[in-house]
């Protein structure tokens, strides 16, 4: 079997994931800071460890202003529906996943102006684009920094230092890049990161979080859900102070656990060398697609300007037979369709049929990448 | 007998921190439930040797952990 669909879920786990959590469970199975006996406080230092792993691996000085969520889903919709009101004007790019795309369409019909920013057919985005865009009441730009369908890495820097001119805040969907680009939050000068822990970070499915930067004032920012934080248990209402006032209810210690080794497990192996790696995995793919007739890729092509995510049409094929094809005939696993992002489908060109999308992560081969290329060459030219 | 204190803070996370660093100093403490004599929180606190008081407090006050009561056991 050859595993293409990392930018779905990585597969298969670091073994020090799968380790991480079950010990967790054995050595630290209480609920953490809640009742204060030592599986409580055992719990509580596997969280707050984690806290502290993550605020370094992105750069920022204050522990507590990671925030855990259950995905990158649910981070960003903790910043949109937290800090958006009737009235305030979005900057959005044109490559956004659904993730960004539901929440905002939602909160359009509630008065929210969106000025989306138009993306070239390969994915990537001219940054005077968003400085045209950028408006006096802009509270928020919004953008992905790689994209879920092309791979294309947006200008994450630029766009920040634009919007702090513009006196508005910076949202990075980190879904595609966190653990496998490096971020620094200060130095990109972003606000908050939404990332998720299931893909490049190695960890399970079920853990995510969001980042919130220096510069945010967080009493502007509501929280999603409100509830029991085993702090300022006296109180019937939300406590302000970070992280609890955004991470009500029991935590789920099973994947911050495994999100951790994945974290340690990545920072061991060295973050360029896995980008390294990628590079040339998506370099190879790349190449040997260019080579098989009736295939159209999408992106930049460029395996410098992207990250490890390949998405392809093959001239009168539907991309839904590819994909079986692929996984009944060969056990090449990949992803096909709209992949939750029809906004950039639409701008790549490749709306509504979608593209068939190769994904390889850190255990893909190139030997693997080879074998899933002959493949190509079979079942397109048959 | 040594006399202990306590310290009470808003979060888990800042009573996490607290203990890390102290911890990291030498210092001998110990994360508690909160005694219910001084607060109705269910959550947890960190007890102290009374005599490093000032200490632990500097300590405290040099990484900007913020601190809600400290008391006397």
């Amino acid at each position: 079997m050859i595993y293409l669909d990392s930018a779905a879920t990585s597969w298969p786990k670091p073994p020090e994931v799968l380790k991480a959590m079950v010990d967790v469970l054995e050595r630290a199975g209480g609920n953490p800071g809640r009742s204060g006996h030592r599986l409580s406080i055992e719990a509580a230092r596997v969280v707050y460890d984690t806290r502290e792993d993550i605020a370094r691996f992105f750069n920022i000085s204050d522990p507590t202003r990671v925030i855990f969520t259950s995905n990158g889903t649910q981070a960003i919709n903790v910043v949109l529906k937290g800090l958006l009101k009737p009235g305030d004007r979005v900057v959005v790019s044109s490559m956004e996943h659904n993730a960004v795309m539901r929440p905002l369409r939602s909160l359009e019909k509630q008065g929210l102006v969106l000025d989306i920013v138009p993306c070239a057919s390969d994915g990537s985005l001219e940054v005077n684009h968003i400085a045209k865009a950028l408006k006096s009441d802009t509270r928020l730009v919004v953008i992905v920094h790689a994209s879920n369908v092309a791979g294309t890495i947006l200008p994450v820097a630029e766009a920040a230092s634009l919007a702090r001119q513009a006196g508005a805040l910076l949202l990075v969907d980190a879904a595609q890049t966190a653990g496998v680009l490096p971020i620094d939050m200060q130095a990109f000068g972003i606000d908050f990161l939404a990332f998720t822990g299931h893909k490049g970070l190695q960890g399970p499915p079920g853990i995510g979080g969001l980042i919130i930067g220096d510069r945010v004032d967080t009493s502007q920012v509501e929280p999603l859900i409100r509830g029991g934080t085993g702090s300022q248990s006296e109180l019937e209402e939300q406590p302000e102070h970070l992280p609890d006032k955004f991470e009500s209810g029991t935590p789920n210690i099973v994947g911050i656990a495994g999100l951790h080794a994945g974290i340690n497990w990545i920072m061991d192996r060295g973050i360029e060398t896995i980008r390294a790696q990628e590079k040339e995995l998506t370099g190879a793919l790349i190449d040997g697609l260019s080579n098989i007739s009736g295939i159209k890729i999408y992106g930049t092509h460029d395996p410098e300007s992207m990250v490890a995510i390949v998405s392809f049409t093959a001239t009168g094929r539907r991309v839904s037979e590819i994909g079986l094809i692929l996984d009944e005939d060969y056990g090449i696993l990949t992803r096909v369709g709209l992949h939750c992002a029809p906004a950039a489908h639409k701008t790549i060109g490749s709306f509504p049929e979608g593209t068939v999308r190769l994904a390889p992560g850190v255990f893909t081969t190139p030997d693997e990448i080879k074998e899933a290329v002959r493949a190509l060459g079979k079942v397109v030219g048959s | 007998m040594t006399e202990y204190g306590v310290i009470l803070f808003y979060t888990t996370s800042s009573a996490m921190r607290a203990e890390k660093l102290l911890k990291k100093e030498n210092y001998t403490v110990k994360l508690v439930p909160v005694p219910r004599q001084f607060s109705s929180d269910c959550g947890i606190a960190l007890r102290f040797d009374w005599n490093q008081g000032e200490q632990v407090r500097s300590e405290l006050d040099k990484a900007q952990v913020e601190i809600d009561a400290i008391h006397q056991l």
